[in-house]
């Protein structure tokens, strides 16, 4: 059959990507939960979020019914509160810290607490803060992902007036357009954007982008400081023999199109293989098993106890019927009239740990091939290299070099986020831009 | 297997859970429900003058997701017609003959009234009387219920008027909302009662509606003080109970021990102070009258566990522990230990004893987790740590006597003893 798309009707697209968190259906079951956190002292929960949320006091908030306090507590910590309660791997920050898992006790549902209090404050349009009166300093923010958006908003509470430069259509980053859309729909990363710039003072220009729209140059100039919050680029080539085939595609382009067209017109294949076996590689599974697509092998070239995704995903992976091989590494992808056919692997074995501190994968010499219609390829995205160079900023590898208080070599340029560190989580990337944001005020001197 | 057998001035029942007089016990249907369940006796709803309740009648304390831990109401006595009362209860007592039926009474305040409520009650086949001296609400306003139990003299001459005419054992309910119990105990018996039980609810106000501003139980807008009882309230109950335990001529009468009891175990912590059975209310109106199975259960594995094969035999072991303050052993010093192994380092010990204890807890800040362990040269043995700590057992509190010798207060004042250096 080969690739093709409007595999499945419009109703089972609408089953396979609504969203998979289930939210609390009343007040009862969260307060509920919240009366199971014990409220720990200078709590590990606290002090496994890269943004510090007060864990115990926003659960004690739900507890008392103090609803809009829980949702300030959060968002005052993290203003994507909302969207990090759903793409947060907190099987292994939050609620992998939680004390009940040392009584091997179920932990609290730390993250489903937290969509409660951050649903009920998006949906209901809560003005949880004020923004100080304008002081006059303009400050241009490179990027509306996670990075951007929390740095703009943490500035402008403070007067600043912020324009936001973004080169696609929506705002949101990699949440609206890197993640599986059935944890975070478009929907609610849409609300997510318009409930953080409602605070004002945020002025966000779309189809902006920097080198082509804008240049650093001009924003150093228009601006008394800039942020760059652009994230990581094009996915990693696997740089093997076959890989200009037809039916070969990366993650990341396969996850944008998902998320930026209707998903009967997304093209999938009968017999799909998946690279890599990180958070993405997952996302772009678990998505070509509910266009339709027949069988999903995922290949992953170490074994799953090194594996960079958390159990949790994988265990979604697996419900959603993929397989998987491991210690296999793709050698070549042998095409038939331009299109991908098969897909030869090596096997591999576990050697010494390299820098990573897990064991390296060995090649053993030995190959097997399979049947394929299309490879996705999820081993990782590379910086915007030639972007970083162009603009004279100091890098490693196209990672944008900063100080401790996220300076760039280049006066008044700050930088955080993925464009920093390679690529992390959401909620890496939402304290980098607070941090951010606390340099660029300690540089303008308020405060 | 234990025996549960009860016999509490000689009415007998199959074990000692009674039903409170309550809204459980107002009618024949309930009642024959609470004995098919299994339950030993009833305090019918007290019978007396004609009344008019109320809508609401009930509100609670909640805590922390749990309910009920303490119940309050505003009904007053039993508002059905006294002829339908009296004929539900012999028809009662002849279908479930093996278990006890008391009828609780609250007379007009004139001994002709009295008198007949008795003999009509005695009529029925009842096998016991108990006089409701303790309602705070609703009768204390016509002089009645606790405003009897409130008055030792009134009470004492209520009293006698009952035992007048009274041929079945009289028991006298007695009021908590007054600071000693143990006047109203000795009058009442001075009176001629056969038995006692305590306590009757605790005047209240369980909270406010924070959008009316009423406090409940809301009726039309207003709310009165009302009866608290359940869950919250049977520290106070036993400690009125130990003090009858203790009063020389209070104890030589039986009690029924009344606040709070919810399982087996708060029924023996009752009887340990000396009380011979129990009655039972909030915990019956929250769950229904199931509850007592668990209760006849638990409490005769317990006493299989510990060798005791009838009631009688621990009924008041717990009263000689109950000392007073200047009698306590100061040399008794006791040293929180925290098992390492058992932390699950939630900080609880640590922030309570250094809030608002005596900073007697180490923390090793790490991450995720911290690591707390005890300044033992600073710790007072308060308890605080091993109350607060979420893990059985991981707290411990170990004893390190300051001095072999038992050494009370007065003894210390005598030598001259240095005071805490705290």
């Amino acid at each position: 059959m080969g690739i093709k798309n409007n595999r499945l009707s419009t109703e089972e697209l609408v089953a396979n990507f609504s969203d998979i968190h289930p939210p609390f259906e009343h007040a009862e079951g969260a307060i509920l939960e919240a009366n199971r956190c014990i409220n720990c002292y200078d709590a590990p929960c606290t002090k496994s979020c890269p943004t510090s949320i007060d864990v115990p006091l926003f659960i004690k908030q739900i507890s008392s019914g103090n609803i809009k306090g829980s949702a300030r507590t959060i968002f005052s910590s993290n203003i994507m509160g909302g969207g990090c309660s759903k793409v947060c791997p907190v099987e292994k920050l939050c609620e992998g810290a939680c004390v009940y898992n040392l009584r091997e006790e179920e932990p609290i549902s730390i993250a489903k607490l937290q969509r409660y209090s951050t649903g009920i404050a998006i949906h209901e349009k809560w003005k949880l803060f004020e923004r100080k009166p304008s002081n006059g300093k303009k400050v241009a923010v490179v990027g509306a992902g996670p990075a951007g958006l929390a740095c703009a908003h943490a500035l402008s509470l403070q007067g600043i007036d912020v324009t936001i430069f973004e080169k696609e259509e929506k705002g949101g980053g990699l949440m609206t357009y890197g993640v599986a859309a059935y944890k975070v729909t478009p929907q609610s990363c849409k609300e997510e954007v318009d409930y953080i710039t409602s605070i004002g003072g945020i002025d966000i220009q779309y189809k902006k982008e920097l080198g082509k729209d804008i240049t650093l140059a001009e924003l150093q100039k228009k601006y008394n400081a800039v942020f760059l919050g652009i994230g990581v680029g094009v996915a990693r080539e696997l740089s093997i023999p076959g890989e200009d085939l037809e039916g070969v595609e990366d993650a990341i382009s396969f996850i944008y199109n998902l998320r930026t067209n209707d998903y009967s017109k997304i093209s999938v294949g009968d017999k799909v293989a998946v690279i890599g076996m990180g958070m993405t590689a997952i996302d772009a599974a678990t998505q070509s098993k509910r266009l339709g697509a027949k069988e999903v092998t995922m290949i992953y070239r170490r074994t799953e106890n090194e594996k960079p995704c958390t159990d949790v995903e994988l265990d979604l992976a697996k419900l959603d019927g993929c397989s998987f091989i491991w210690l296999a590494a793709p050698k070549e992808i042998i095409g038939e009239n331009g299109k991908a056919k098969k897909l030869i692997c090596t096997k591999m074995k576990l050697g010494e740990p390299d820098a990573s501190g897990r064991r390296a994968p060995v090649d053993t010499g030995e190959t097997f091939t399979m049947d394929v219609d299309m490879v996705i390829k999820a081993a990782g995205q590379i910086p915007f290299e030639e972007l970083v160079a162009k603009s004279e900023l100091k890098n490693n590898g196209g990672k944008i070099s900063i100080t401790k208080s996220a300076e760039t070599n280049l006066k008044g340029v700050f930088a955080g986020g993925d464009a920093v560190n390679g690529g992390k989580e959401v909620v890496d990337a939402v304290q980098a831009g607070k941090d951010a944001a606390k340099g660029i005020l300690t540089y303008l001197g308020i405060k | 297997m234990a025996n549960l057998q009860s016999s509490f001035l000689g009415i007998k029942s199959p074990n000692p859970f009674w039903l409170a007089s309550a809204p459980p016990t107002d009618k024949k249907i309930n009642v024959l429900r609470a004995f098919e369940a299994g339950w030993g006796g009833v305090v019918w709803k007290t019978l007396g003058s004609q009344v008019k309740n109320v809508s609401s009648r009930y509100s609670t304390l909640d805590y922390n997701g749990q309910k009920v831990m303490g119940f309050n109401n505003i009904e007053l006595i039993s508002d059905r017609p006294l002829e339908i009362n009296l004929k539900e209860i012999r028809e009662v007592v002849r279908e479930f003959p093996d278990r006890a039926m008391i009828v609780s009474l609250m007379a007009d305040n004139d001994r002709k009234s009295w008198h007949e409520m008795v003999k009509k009650t005695e009529d029925t086949g009842a096998h016991g009387i108990e006089l409701n001296f303790g309602c705070p609400h609703g009768m204390v306003e016509r002089g009645m219920g606790a405003s009897v139990g409130q008055d030792p003299e009134i009470a004492k001459m209520v009293v006698e008027w009952v035992m007048e005419v009274a041929k079945i054992p009289v028991i006298t309910k007695l009021t908590p909302n007054v600071h000693s119990v143990v006047p109203a105990a000795q009058a009442v018996i001075a009176g001629g009662t056969n038995g006692l039980s305590l306590i009757n609810t605790i005047q209240s106000v369980t909270g406010i509606d924070l959008d009316t501003l009423v406090p409940n139980p809301n009726v039309g807008g207003k709310s009165v003080f009302g009866g608290y009882c359940g869950p919250a309230v049977k520290p106070i109950a036993l400690k009125f109970l130990t003090t009858l335990s203790q009063d020389k001529i209070a104890k030589q009468v039986p009690i029924s021990g009344i606040g709070g009891i919810s399982t087996w175990r708060d029924a023996v912590e009752f009887m340990l102070l000396g009380s011979s059975n129990v009655q039972v209310c909030t915990s019956a109106m929250h769950y229904g009258f199931r509850i007592v199975r668990d209760m006849c259960d638990g409490l005769s594995n317990w006493m299989d566990e510990k060798g005791y094969k009838t009631i009688d035999e621990f009924v008041g072991l717990s009263v000689q522990n109950v000392t007073r303050w200047e009698e306590l052993d100061i040399n008794y010093h006791i040293i929180a230990n925290i098992d390492q192994d058992k932390c699950i380092h939630c900080g609880l010990c640590y922030i309570a004893c250094e809030d608002t204890s005596h900073q007697s807890i180490n923390i090793e800040r790490g991450n995720p987790y911290n690591k707390y362990t005890i300044k033992e040269e600073e710790c007072v043995g308060c308890n605080l740590c091993k109350i607060v700590c979420p893990v059985n057992d991981c707290i411990t509190m170990e004893e390190h006597r300051k001095a072999p010798e038992y050494l009370n207060w007065i003894e210390f004042q005598k030598r001259g003893l240095p005071l805490n250096d705290h």
